[in-house]
């Protein structure tokens, strides 16, 4: 089915990471006012390193979907290759997506960069 | 009302949606428009084109008195006469008009303005926005479990007087249909001006202006049949002379000076500038197709529609229908939820095999708000669907529970 590949369907119906950390350093949430997407990152740092990442939300399977394939992919790498992460990756690791979804398949992005600007 | 001929008249259905060909549910947002629409709105460019009102040669008069036609079928359709026509660009513009010059007229400081829980934002935004300019109180009618207005509500709220009364006649989420003649005769005893909302009833049921007994109605013409650009405001003409003006400037003047200026009788002192007279001119045609379809023909078919998605949907175990179940209570429209499950998913999976409904908010955030979800589903039907495109709509649910849930 186009636009909810396996990719999406398996973060969809087994969420990774999907909670509260208990003392984040780092955290962050976005929401799509027009849907009501609400999308939480949250991050535990390690010197530069991202130690541990969870989300918490609600909303459209691809929003949480993409926030649970985001913790997977960012915990252990530098902070300061986070945030070079286009939105092209981002959409591209989710496999086909139709054009009209594309917000919500970005909203745990833009929480990742919300929370890593908090650093400066 | 034979379908399978009307779908004929309505080219856009002859489309493909990717391998499927498309089934369009979502007429409560714009409907599809027939050749004749089309057509009429062609011809005019080709043959009729000029500036309505003002010039003195053969063409504009011609131009003019398509336009004028436009506003006597109009009329015709609802029972009233054509100088209680007044064409603006929509629903919207028309409740901003009847807000912004009853606040003027009729409301002062301390007063009460009344709406209901079940607006759309163009029937609840402008109100409040009067309300704010007069110094006015804006109460809102709850609704109840069932998805109908509280009657003991409405009366206790109007017992106290009011001003306006600005209600839906449907609403475009929960489909409900309000006893406007009821309420309407409750609003006249506590003094209130009657306004409704007609975007989601007048292009699917017979409307008579006398029966309905309200003092103004507003509806779009891209909702029934015609083309977007267009919409009508109906008030009775005794309220019509008593209001100011909302947008000024040429057409709308009676005589001007460079101090001030006098206005134009209605409904012309309601039309400020260049009217949208070829869509004018596309309305009227829809009108004519409309009532040669016969209305209560299409009411009888939307209900039909509407039944048959109703019993569909609520055997669903994984599917929680909004509103009342009764089909003829309701409007040409069903909204809905599959469990734990987001309407823009379902919207989406829907898409791929063709099917297209709404999904959102609906314009009606305080109604979404107050049923306790983020977004709805919404299946809504007109002339040219059949029960063929419902049983469509209901096996590409199941397909969408089946890979979401
Ligand atoms: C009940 C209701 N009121 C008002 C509107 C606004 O109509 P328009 O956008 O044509 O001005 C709509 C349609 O979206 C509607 O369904």
């Amino acid at each position: 089915m186009k636009g909810y590949g396996e990719i999406i369907l398996d973060h969809w119906r087994r969420p990774r990471n999907k909670g509260r950390l208990p003392a984040p350093d780092r955290e962050a949430v976005e929401a799509n006012a027009l849907c009501g997407d609400v999308v939480r990152m949250q991050l535990e740092l390690e010197g530069t390193r991202v130690s541990a990442a969870m989300f918490d939300g609600q909303g459209c399977a691809i929003s949480q979907a993409a926030a649970s394939l985001l913790t997977e992919r960012i915990k252990g790498k530098p902070v300061g290759q986070l945030a070079q992460l286009a939105d092209q990756e981002m959409l591209s690791a989710l496999g086909e997506l139709t054009s009209t979804r594309s917000s919500c398949a970005l909203l745990a992005l833009w929480a990742l960069r919300q929370a890593l600007k908090e650093d400066q | 009302m034979d379908v399978h001929a009307v779908r004929r008249d309505f080219p856009i259905l002859g489309r493909q949606q990717g391998d499927n060909p498309l089934v369009y549910l979502d007429s409560a947002a714009t409907s599809h428009k027939p050749t004749a629409v089309i057509e009429a709105m062609a011809a005019f460019y080709r043959r009729s084109n000029a500036n309505v009102h003002r010039a003195l040669y053969e063409l504009a008069a011609e131009a003019t008195e398509m336009y004028e036609g436009a506003r006597a079928k109009v009329a015709g359709l609802l029972g009233a006469s054509a100088e209680e026509i007044v064409f603006v660009r929509g629903t919207t513009e028309a409740l901003n008009l009847a807000a912004y010059t009853l606040g003027e007229a009729r409301v002062q400081a301390g007063d009460s303005i009344v709406v209901t829980e079940m607006e759309h934002h163009a029937n609840l935004v402008p109100w409040q926005q009067a309300a704010r300019r007069q110094g006015a109180r804006l109460q809102a009618v709850p609704i109840t479990e069932g998805g109908e207005l509280d009657f003991a509500s409405y009366e206790r709220v109007l017992s106290s007087g009011a001003k306006v009364v600005a209600l839906t006649h449907a609403s475009n989420l929960l489909g409900t249909i309000n006893p406007v003649p009821e309420l309407s005769d409750i609003a006249h005893r506590a003094g209130a001006v009657v306004v409704v909302d007609a975007a989601q009833t007048v292009p699917h049921m017979p409307v008579s202006v006398s029966e309905l007994g309200a003092d103004m109605l507003a509806f779009s013409g891209h909702k029934m049949l015609g083309p977007t650009g267009i919409g009508v405001l109906w008030a009775r003409h005794e309220l019509l002379e008593e209001l100011p003006p909302y947008m000024t400037g040429g057409e709308m003047i009676s005589e001007v000076h460079l101090d001030g200026a006098t206005w134009a009788r209605p409904p012309r002192r309601f039309e400020a500038g260049t009217p949208p007279f070829a869509q004018a001119v596309g309305l009227g045609a829809a009108v004519d197709y409309l009532s040669q379809l016969g209305l209560r023909d299409v009411r009888a078919h939307d209900v039909g529609l509407v039944q048959r998605m109703l019993e569909g949907l609520s055997c669903r175990p994984y599917i929680s229908v909004y509103g009342p179940l009764d089909p003829s209570a309701r409007a040409g429209l069903v909204s809905f939820n599959l469990r734990g499950v987001h309407p823009h998913d379902v919207a989406t999976l829907l898409d791929q095999e063709g099917v297209a409904i709404r999904a959102g908010h609906h314009c009606a955030q305080p109604l979404v708000r107050r049923l306790g979800v983020a977004a709805t589903c919404r299946a809504s039907c007109y002339v040219y669907n059949t029960g063929g495109e419902v049983e469509t709509l209901l096996s590409a649910l199941d397909e969408a529970w089946r890979i979401l849930r």
